[in-house]
């Protein structure tokens, strides 16, 4: 935590120490800690969609590059620019977080909120092209779709593709919702200069936890959209 | 050393002091706590009372085995009671119990911190427990659940149409309380220590406690993913895990296990803490080989998470995969063999107390070393073969879980009812109750080894093809009254000794620790009244003055085995 050290609060009475915290450095260094170990536990809840996206994949090489051709590879690649994007908001606004520039470090966090929205808007439209084409994995699935009857591939392991690629998205998608609502509480409480949140720690944590948000669509992103043939 | 302890402990006792119990006595006062202890009571409340219903589902069940033909109850009504015992028992019950109750009220004073580091998360993760609680219990109230606690599909995710939806997000809630229950340990552990108190002069509670938090965190959220995905097919028709969807059911074995083998251990590790600390106080010495017992709990934590296939032996993995897992499996018994040698080596030569809190703990040794052992033949691929699948596997799990796990979680809370509630219980009932623990459960779950290794299958509800297995049934099943009557008793006069029980000094044990020379019995709100400073060793005990405060206790002569110190 020594790269921290640097950025501490000039004055460190101003921000609130929790009665369980000796001081200011140990609230930071626990909230951090704490973080990480949070991130630690999402990373193990998404591993078993990883895991068995590369069990079925390994088994099915050709089958899902065939159910790949049905997601939409330019709106996944728009998303992707978005959430690096707002990646990069969430940073800079950590950045002006620990410099104190308050008015700055909100309108990152807004471009940050609004990227978010911008993201679930776009997943919406992909969404509703998959139900209008009854490729939902529920008793109105159907493979091949209507029109599309040259594609080929197993209608079982069609099933378990989308079912995979809809309960890795929106878990995902689901991710970015509770993001977006820590982002808008982390905003309402520094317009409102709430004294627990007067040093750059909070605004930290939430930003750990946006990028893991985007890490797991990085990975998501190639792994569903772009399977080479 | 004894002048120090006397110095310590002598003021509080004296002084009316406000403890975290009478600080405020509004009902609002309790459910909006933040109070790490007040949480732990709030927890003990709650895995009793789901202690009480899943006991009863037993019940049931032991009533229904006494006869061969089945007859009290249909087949469907008797596979919801098993899954209803099973259900409450995991992932309500033993999973929260130690941790919650006695972990969450001694982390933070074993540490010497005021609080956890997160004090609202926890809270959060009592509500998460209460809602997942009130689920599963309005899944059994709507019809009940029959695809046993392990939930196999096809059979969970397509064919039942039981109440399995409703409890399956029951569950899931309370295993987001466990993974919270679990940051929170890491990050005080971490961060909260005490000046001086160094990982090696932590007590073993907190190493098996931190051993416990890592195997929340890693293995929780795999299993909450398993679950999700089971909702998402019997909601939609996701085909994950059912053959006929294009899915794989072992798939769903191996997810399931990586977790539920784990969970094994965040059961049984707690224990292993709390025996830790009682065999040392009992016996009046330094824990032998700290670090090994401290490196173990790491140990069987890591190692615990490559075994999972052995579990599996039977299904279609490989036989390649079924020899690492049983050689993986073996592994794991050395940890815990190190714990059981470490304990006896600490009584060796030690003066022994025969308190209740001590007969718990050496019940615990007794039992854990059977159900541990018994454990190998089942990990060994070909004696599994004739075993799994049969009630020689259900006394294996019971003399782990109830004789390891529930003996501890029992013996704990002897031990720290004191500190807890400020009172005394009677010592005689105690003894009492733990010898009649001991025995019926001896009673109830041997006989199951024998009728197990016959070939008695489990989870049927009739043997009319061997009527001869009725004695064993019969014997099972008259041990179970005598274990329910050793349950109740403590239900009875722990809570007596609230009302009328004496008043507790700080530290009634003459025990070492934080929480027995630092602080009041029951503790202060903030837990200290002063920050401490660790200077010693843990387990400091210094046999000749603590002698002497046996002698002002008892009134007698210490036992003495082995020769002299």
């Amino acid at each position: 935590m020594a790269a921290h050290a640097t950025t501490h609060p000039t004055n460190p009475d101003e921000s609130e120490v929790y009665f369980q915290y000796e001081d200011i450095d140990q609230q930071q260094e626990t909230y951090i800690v704490g973080m990480w170990t949070f991130i630690v536990q999402e990373i193990m809840f998404f591993g078993p969609l990883f895991l068995i996206y590369t069990l079925f994949r390994w088994k099915f090489q050709g089958g899902f590059y065939t159910y790949s051709q049905k997601l939409d590879y330019v709106l996944g690649g728009v998303n992707t620019m978005v959430l690096l994007f707002s990646s990069f908001t969430m940073a800079l606004a950590v950045h002006y977080a620990q410099k104190k520039q308050t008015k700055e470090q909100l309108r990152c966090l807004g471009i940050t909120l609004a990227c978010g929205f911008g993201f679930l808007i776009i997943k919406a439209f992909e969404y509703a092209d998959k139900f209008t084409h009854s490729l939902f994995p529920n008793n109105s699935f159907i493979w091949p779709p209507h029109g599309y009857e040259y594609l080929g591939g197993n209608p079982e392991h069609a099933r378990l593709f989308f079912s995979l690629y809809f309960a890795t998205t929106g878990l995902h998608g689901l991710h970015v919702v509770v993001g977006m609502i820590c982002i808008a509480s982390l905003m309402i409480l520094t317009v409102r200069k709430a004294p627990t949140i007067t040093d750059y720690v909070p605004t930290e944590i939430v930003g750990l936890y946006w990028h893991f948000v985007d890490l797991v669509w990085i990975f998501l992103y190639p792994l569903y959209y772009l399977i080479p043939k | 050393m004894s002048a120090t302890t006397v110095i310590e402990q002598s003021p509080p006792t004296e002084r009316p002091e406000k403890n975290y119990l009478n600080a405020d006595h509004t009902l609002r006062s309790w459910i909006w706590t933040v109070d790490h202890k007040r949480i732990a009571v709030l927890y003990l409340i709650s895995v009793t009372f789901m202690f009480f219903l899943g006991s009863i589902a037993a019940a049931v069940v032991r009533f229904e085995l006494t006869s061969p033909w089945g007859q009290m109850l249909t087949s469907e009504t008797y596979n919801k009671m098993f899954t209803a015992h099973g259900v409450i028992m995991v992932f309500f019950f033993i999973i929260p119990a130690i941790p919650a109750v006695l972990g969450n009220f001694l982390l933070p004073i074993m540490l010497g911190a005021r609080d956890l580091a997160f004090p609202r998360i926890n809270l959060l993760s009592w509500y998460l427990y209460v809602a997942g609680a009130a689920l599963v219990l309005a899944s059994l109230a709507l019809g009940g659940i029959d695809a046993g606690w392990t939930f196999y599909t096809p059979l969970s995710s397509l064919y039942s149409n039981t109440q399995i939806t409703l409890a399956l997000v029951g569950i899931f809630l309370a295993g987001f309380s466990s993974i919270l229950t679990g940051v929170n340990f890491i990050a005080t552990t971490h961060k909260m220590r005490a000046p001086g108190l160094t990982w090696f002069k932590m007590p073993l509670f907190v190493w098996a406690h931190y051993a416990t938090a890592i195997i929340m965190i890693l293995g929780t959220p795999v299993v909450a993913m398993t679950l999700v995905l089971v909702i998402f097919e019997r909601a939609f028709k996701f085909g994950i895990f059912s053959p006929e969807l294009g899915g794989d059911p072992v798939l769903f074995q191996h997810l399931f296990w990586f977790y539920s083998h784990p969970a094994v251990y965040i059961m049984i590790l707690p224990g292993m803490g709390v025996i830790s600390e009682l065999i040392s106080c009992f016996s009046r010495r330094r824990v032998f080989g700290y670090e090994f017992v401290a490196f173990s709990s790491i140990a069987i934590a890591v190692i615990g998470f490559v075994v999972w296939g052995h579990h599996m032996f039977l299904s279609s993995q490989s036989v390649l995969q079924g020899i690492l897992f049983s050689l993986l499996t073996f592994l794991v018994a050395i940890p815990s063999a190190i714990k059981i040698f470490n304990w006896t080596m600490t009584m060796y030569k030690g003066s022994v107390w025969f308190s209740t809190p001590m007969i718990y703990a050496l019940g615990f040794m007794g039992l854990f070393v059977i159900g541990g052992l018994t454990g190998l033949h089942l990990g060994s691929l070909a004696t599994d073969v004739h075993l799994t699948g049969t009630y020689f596997i259900v006394a294996h799990f019971h003399f782990v879980m109830v004789g390891g796990a529930i003996m501890a979680f029992l013996g704990g809370l002897h031990f720290w009812w004191p500190k807890m509630f400020g009172k005394m219980y009677s010592e005689f009932w105690g003894r009492l109750s733990a010898m009649v623990i001991f025995l019926g459960f001896n009673f109830t779950f041997f006989p199951q080894f024998m009728v197990g290794y016959l070939g008695m299958p489990r989870r049927y509800h009739f043997y009319y093809f061997a009527p001869e297995w009725q004695i064993y049934h019969i014997l099972s099943s008259a041990g179970a009254t005598i274990l329910g009557i050793g349950f109740l008793m403590p239900a009875f006069y722990l809570t007596a000794s609230l009302i009328k029980g004496p008043k507790a000094s700080s530290n009634p044990w003459g025990a070492k620790g934080l929480e027995w020379e630092q602080t009041t019995s029951p503790p202060p709100t903030e837990n200290f009244h002063h920050k401490p400073i660790v200077m010693d060793d843990p387990y400091d005990y210094d046999a000749i003055a603590d002698n002497d405060d046996f002698r002002a206790h008892w009134g007698k002569e210490p036992v003495k085995y082995g020769g002299d110190n």
